[in-house]
């Protein structure tokens, strides 16, 4: 039996919401953070909108995230992102910034797909140009992939595990079950977890040609992300980070922290590309035992699950997802969990997705709501055919949660599974 | 430009690389970029690429190894400026 874990602090820069109290509201409102992007219609894409947060960069500077000296010369986006996210949950969870000594420990566990291309593209040129000598001391600290927590550690002192991981759309998710279990194994007494993403110009474009991105309601941006809807026609793409501070029960009893939720364990496996799954496509009997595994090591039964928060991105996957679940839990029609798809409102943030998607869990156990799906007036009906419709809520609704599941499934097969539980003594 | 234009100019130029204000204010020629201003030893690459911007200089290898101090800053800037001339 490891040790209990539980989340003690939140941060989120979100599409539709930067900090805990604006994402609350935008996500029980049903808000889109979804907007029309000129420069991509400059560009010729063919998806022109996306879920970029209203960011403050100087703030970074002015609210004193970071000094002056670190600010100057700052350009990586998913590093900014990660930065607020990851130490409004340190603040949140009631601890001190400054320290002199190492925080032994603590560690952190941080995702991110790839440093931030546009501001990579100075460095390219550069190099091209003949003019390596100008690059300076700051490229590399930001082109690293372990960019965003060397950033994060270094400004909080953190001394335990310091991880970067990287799983596609399922890194997030998979940053706070290793936080987890760290902490469970008793590697480390608090873990600040989380994942970041910038999905910049280059990246996006790349996204574009592959036809995945939704691309029919450029005009009406509130209305391109559709999960679940017969006019889903590709993801729209996010960016913004969420992280959490992981404590030992214990531990965070004793210095008297305020207790958001409990972490009852999780899963994270591949489908190995077989089984059709594919480098895009995911193995469903994989997704189908990343899901019963994360219920086995939580030690739940699955008529315990009162919320799925889906991985639901707006694509032709969604119906097969839903597929999953009821294999996976034995539970369809009217017997199937509420299931909702945050990515309705913000759009899908890649890396970022699982880290924010897991804070908007939390709130719901929290604050015992299940926020609506928006742009799901035209259900498809094969996913209909599924479940009842009740169960994908198109308006909020006020009602306990007591155990949501969360699980993200990215490229290269990947998947994860994270059970998280309102906290009982 | 004498050496207390140059010590004038220096200081904008190092402003960004240090928390310490007071300290870069009353900077003098003996004042230690890394010891008295604090300034991270990585960042003296930064500061060294400012000033070629600045002072259309080129700093070469040797030379930027010699600038640790305000003072010996001053004496590579004169002297690239003067070769410049």
């Amino acid at each position: 039996m490891g040790k209990r874990v539980v989340v003690t602090g939140m941060g989120v820069v979100s599409p539709n919401g930067v900090g805990i109290p604006a994402f609350l509201h935008a996500i029980q409102n049903g808000i889109s953070g979804i907007k029309f992007m000129p420069r991509y219609q400059e560009l010729n894409f063919s998806c022109q909108v996306a879920g970029m947060p209203a960011f403050d960069w100087e703030s970074l500077k002015t609210k004193n995230y970071i000094s002056e000296v670190v600010f100057h010369g700052l350009k990586g986006t998913n590093i900014g992102y990660g930065l607020v996210a990851a130490m409004d949950a340190w603040a949140d969870s009631g601890m001190d910034c400054e320290t002199e000594e190492p925080r032994w420990e603590t560690g952190c566990v941080f995702g991110n797909s790839i440093a931030d291309t546009e501001a990579m593209k100075n460095v390219i040129a550069k190099v091209d140009n003949k003019e390596a000598k100008k690059l300076g001391s700051r490229v590399v600290e930001q082109a690293m992939n372990s960019g965003v927590t060397s950033y994060i550690s270094g400004r909080l002192g953190l001394g335990n595990k310091v991880v970067t991981n990287s799983s596609a759309c399922a890194t997030g998710t998979q940053a706070i079950l290793m936080g987890y279990e760290f902490i469970k194994d008793g590697y480390a007494k608090r873990m600040l977890v989380g994942s970041t993403e910038h999905v910049d110009t280059y990246v996006y474009g790349a996204f574009d040609s592959m036809r995945v991105l939704s691309r029919k309601f450029n005009d009406t941006p509130e209305k391109a992300s559709r999960p679940m809807s017969i006019t889903a026609g590709g993801f729209v793409p996010g960016s913004g980070s969420g992280a959490l501070v992981l404590e030992d029960l214990d531990f965070a009893l004793e210095r008297g922290a305020h207790i958001y939720a409990e972490v009852l364990g999780g899963s994270s496996n591949s489908g190995g590309q077989r089984l059709g799954g594919t480098m895009t496509a995911a193995n469903s009997t994989g997704v189908v035992r990343c899901i019963t595994e994360a219920m086995s090591m939580a030690g739940i039964g699955s008529d315990q699950i009162d919320l799925i928060s889906g991985h639901l991105t707006a694509t032709n996957a969604d119906r097969q997802e839903i597929q999953n679940w009821i294999t996976a839990l034995g539970r369809g029609g009217d017997d199937f969990p509420l299931t909702n798809s945050l990515k309705s409102m913000i759009g899908h943030s890649l890396s970022a997705a699982g880290s924010i998607e897991t804070v908007a869990s939390i709130l719901q156990i929290v604050h015992g709501f299940v926020h609506p799906n928006i742009n799901f007036e035209d259900p498809n009906p094969e996913i209909a055919n599924l479940v009842s419709l009740e169960k994908l809520p198109v308006k909020m609704i006020k009602k306990e949660v007591n155990i949501a599941a969360k699980a993200n499934f990215g490229f290269g097969d990947v998947n994860s599974c994270l059970i998280l539980s309102k906290y009982n003594k | 430009m004498t050496r207390t234009e140059i010590l004038d100019e220096l200081k904008k130029v190092i402003a960004p690389y240090t928390t310490n204000k007071e300290m870069l204010a009353s900077i003098n020629e003996q004042t230690d970029l890394i010891k008295d201003l604090k300034i991270n030893s990585a960042n003296l690459v930064d500061i060294i690429i400012d000033a070629e911007a600045k002072y259309d200089i080129e700093i070469d290898y040797d030379s930027a190894d010699k600038m640790v101090n305000v003072g010996t800053c001053i004496d590579v800037i004169s002297e690239k400026l003067n070769e410049k001339a």
